[in-house]
């Protein structure tokens, strides 16, 4: 079959099974987008800004378990892809960037709206390829397809010059791919998950620590079965919230730098850490030294390159979590850990982390709780970054798998709304909220117009402070609250910028309008933008300042909390 | 603190064009040094065989190869450093050699068992191969008559007898 580039690439995409893509054309990519008509089973959701196309494709990505499509022209199309790209980098998450370029020979002439694409994306994807020959292409997509999605998921970009689009030669798909040094172990070393197994029955105070690993490979029943088997209490890093249900009684939510105080704590007085799926990120471990100072270490991880890099390990296993704890549950005795558990549950008395303040004020955490409580903790929710992303890990009881979606590793704020957006079209049977600030909104608001276009229904609840708040809470604990460059004071109308998109716009300001509001969004059927006026000056407790340890941990007085689990 | 020394590295990787430059910058952004680095053909048209010398303590080595691994064109990598080997590095240096020396360094050019390559009215250069104190050592003793110009290939390794880096072999798993 006779097909020219653009159309071998569509002819890919549908092969792999794409369903819908996000993206934005311009002049290089411009044959792609022009054959898409012939292609009517590929969805192409146009976006306002490429870094949107690129967080939807995350999105889309995290909340279904396949691979993510976003598309760009050259130049600065791809060059506004590059926050997306490091996002799904540092989270793992598959995504297939299709750049186009410059024609061939345009390449290295400082053509217009050309730039090294591969060249600038080469540390922020897993892998990336310029294609020169259009007979290449579809090996090139099956690899990138296959790239993404297998051993450790990640982005990978393909980068198509215009005359490869346009040039017609012999299609035909390959069957498999061969590629020498991408062949990742999937299956854990038998003597070392024995081993595991061992350490697990002779220890008196463990702990399993579940991360995005647990989620990725689908191993929530598997996670759950080995926690009840040996009655071991499970914390969970930023991403590995929703590998387990917060509701739980092993559940002892995330531990580190905004964890709770209880979880951070039983670390550092286990003396086994199981880590599942994780990469002990500087957030869980303060630092290194001090960190479960008490405890040998069991790691599972399918990218072997995450062993040994941040903490030592006693045992090593590399390959899918879920295939591993499979194996692993076979092998490990039935325990109680009643000593344990009963102190674990003392410490979660005498740090009550999980609770909040009783206030007539408008506090944020409030509005997090009414949000699970109204929800049933049973929404999607996809976060910005900051004190609202903390406050929803910390409050928000998730009790569904796969339901947080944030950017844990880059940190990126504005991923909320295009990330929602990606979610939304790929769960449409799931409602999906947004929780944001209303500094990291204003970052990609812009996309509130896809979502009034394309039908797409997503709630967004901005946790409205007028500051960029995390900032400010580093000013107030170690500058002296000297708050530079941290204050809005000239926020837009959040309510009328909803409705200037069509969108149904509430305000809240006081707590008795928190929960109407939120069912008034839930019976909505379109898309809310919700404006929660909170207290300017709320600070995520506990903290653990960066680089220090648990006993460096700064709570709130316990005298201002009260039991609201 | 764990001992830092200098590991020798192999590895096979894709002789595709940018594979270089995503080693390369692999080791910049992660913060490893790079010593020494020789690359060249080898036994299967398709591949090419690097060898790295990368200073450091042993996991900080065992990380470089890990993250070598990940990268999708590089097929294969060992640490060979504890293993016999054999090492050698190539020299050519431009040596100061009016009439007067000319013997003296002809002398210490045929102790060496190094070979001179070009002759000039006042100069000449001189090739070497050997492990690196060999050629360490010969440059200190030239060093007296004026070296002009010097330039030293990265160090090419081969484990001695039957154990091999190869393509499905020996080498890193993972």
């Amino acid at each position: 079959m006779k097909l020219t580039g653009a159309q071998m690439v569509c002819e890919s995409l549908r092969r792999e099974g794409v369903e819908v893509m996000f993206g934005l054309p311009g002049g290089a990519i411009l044959p792609f987008y022009q054959v898409l008509p012939q292609y009517p089973q590929l969805r192409h959701i146009l976006v306002r800004h490429e870094q949107a196309a690129g967080h939807a494709a995350d999105g889309y990505a995290r909340a279904t378990g396949r691979v993510g499509v976003c598309v760009a022209t050259s130049g600065p199309g791809a060059t506004n892809l590059v926050t997306a790209l490091a996002t799904a980098m540092m989270d793992s998450v598959p995504v297939v960037a299709i750049t186009g370029q410059v024609p061939r020979n345009l390449i290295g002439r400082d053509a217009f709206q050309e730039t090294d694409t591969t060249g600038i994306t080469l540390p922020i994807t897993k892998h990336n390829y310029l294609v020169m020959e259009t007979a290449d292409l579809p090996r090139v997509m099956k690899e990138a397809f296959y790239v993404a999605r297998t051993g450790r998921p990640g982005p990978v970009l393909v980068d198509i010059p215009k005359d490869v689009l346009t040039e017609t030669t012999e299609f035909e798909y390959p069957e498999e791919v061969s590629l020498r040094g991408h062949r990742p172990v999937l299956e854990g070393h038998p003597q070392m998950i024995k081993k595991a197994a061992r350490l697990i029955a002779e220890a008196k105070r463990p702990v399993i620590m579940a991360g995005h690993g647990v989620i990725i490979s689908g191993a929530w029943e598997e996670l759950r079965e080995l926690a009840e088997k040996a009655q071991v209490p499970v914390v969970t890093t930023l991403l590995g919230i929703s590998s387990f249900p917060s509701s739980h009684i092993l559940s002892m939510g995330m531990p580190g730098m905004h964890g709770m105080a209880y979880a951070t704590l039983a670390i550092d007085r286990a003396d086994l850490l199981i880590g599942v799926g994780l990469r002990f990120d500087d957030r869980i471990t303060g630092r290194v030294s001090a960190f479960a100072p008490r405890a040998r270490v069991v790691h599972i991880d399918v990218d072997p390159a995450e062993i040994g890099k941040n903490v030592k390990v006693h045992v090593p296993i590399v390959g899918d979590v879920k295939r591993v704890l499979r194996v692993l549950n076979r092998h490990v005795e039935q325990a109680t850990h009643t000593e344990w558990l009963r102190e674990v549950e003392e410490l979660r008395r005498e740090h009550p982390s999980d609770t909040i303040r009783e206030t007539d004020k408008l506090i944020p955490q409030y509005v997090i709780r009414q949000l699970s409580e109204l929800t049933g903790g049973k929404a999607i929710v996809v976060t910005g970054v900051g004190q609202h992303q903390m406050w929803a890990a910390q409050h928000f009881a998730f009790k569904e798998a796969n339901t947080l979606i944030t950017s844990g590793g880059l940190g990126a704020m504005g991923f909320e709304t295009p990330a929602a957006i990606g979610a939304a079209v790929g769960r449409p049977d799931v409602p999906v909220w947004t929780i944001s600030g209303d500094g990291g909104f204003q970052m990609t608001m812009y996309e509130l117009a896809t979502m009034m276009e394309n039908d797409i229904p997503v709630k967004v609840a901005i946790i409205n402070n007028n500051f960029l708040g995390m900032v400010r809470q580093l000013q107030d604990f170690f500058y002296q609250k000297s708050y530079v460059a941290t204050g809005y004071t000239h926020n837009p109308d959040f309510v009328k910028l909803a409705e200037a998109y069509g969108i149904l716009g509430l305000r809240v300001t006081d707590k008795v309008q928190v929960v109407p509001a939120i069912q008034r969004a839930i019976e909505h059927s379109g898309p809310v933008v919700i404006d929660f006026m909170v207290e300017p000056e709320e600070n995520v407790y506990p903290m653990v300042p960066s680089g220090e340890s648990a006993a460096e941990m700064i709570e709130e007085k316990l005298e201002e909390r009260v039991w609201l689990r | 603190m764990a001992p830092v020394a200098d590991h020798t590295i192999t590895a096979l990787v894709e002789d595709k064009p940018g594979v270089l430059t995503r080693i390369a910058s692999m080791f910049r952004r992660r913060g490893y040094n790079i010593s020494s680095l020789a690359v060249g053909h080898c036994e299967v048209p398709s591949l090419s065989r690097m060898t790295f010398v990368v200073r450091g303590d042993d996991a900080t080595v065992e990380q470089v190869t890990k993250q070598l691994y990940k990268l999708v064109e590089v097929v294969r990598v060992s640490d060979i450093s504890s293993e016999n080997l054999v090492c050698r590095e190539l020299a050519l240096v431009r040596v100061k050699a009016p009439a007067a020396v000319r013997s003296e360094i002809i002398q210490i050019v045929d102790i060496f068992r190094a070979n001179i390559v070009d002759v000039a009215p006042d100069s000449l250069i001189i090739e070497v191969t050997g492990d690196v104190d060999k050629i360490d050592s010969l440059c200190n003793l030239l060093k007296p008559f004026g070296i002009k110009e010097m330039m030293r290939t990265g160090r090419v390794a081969m484990t001695r007898g039957a154990a091999m880096v190869e393509e499905n072999g020996h080498g890193q798993a993972g």
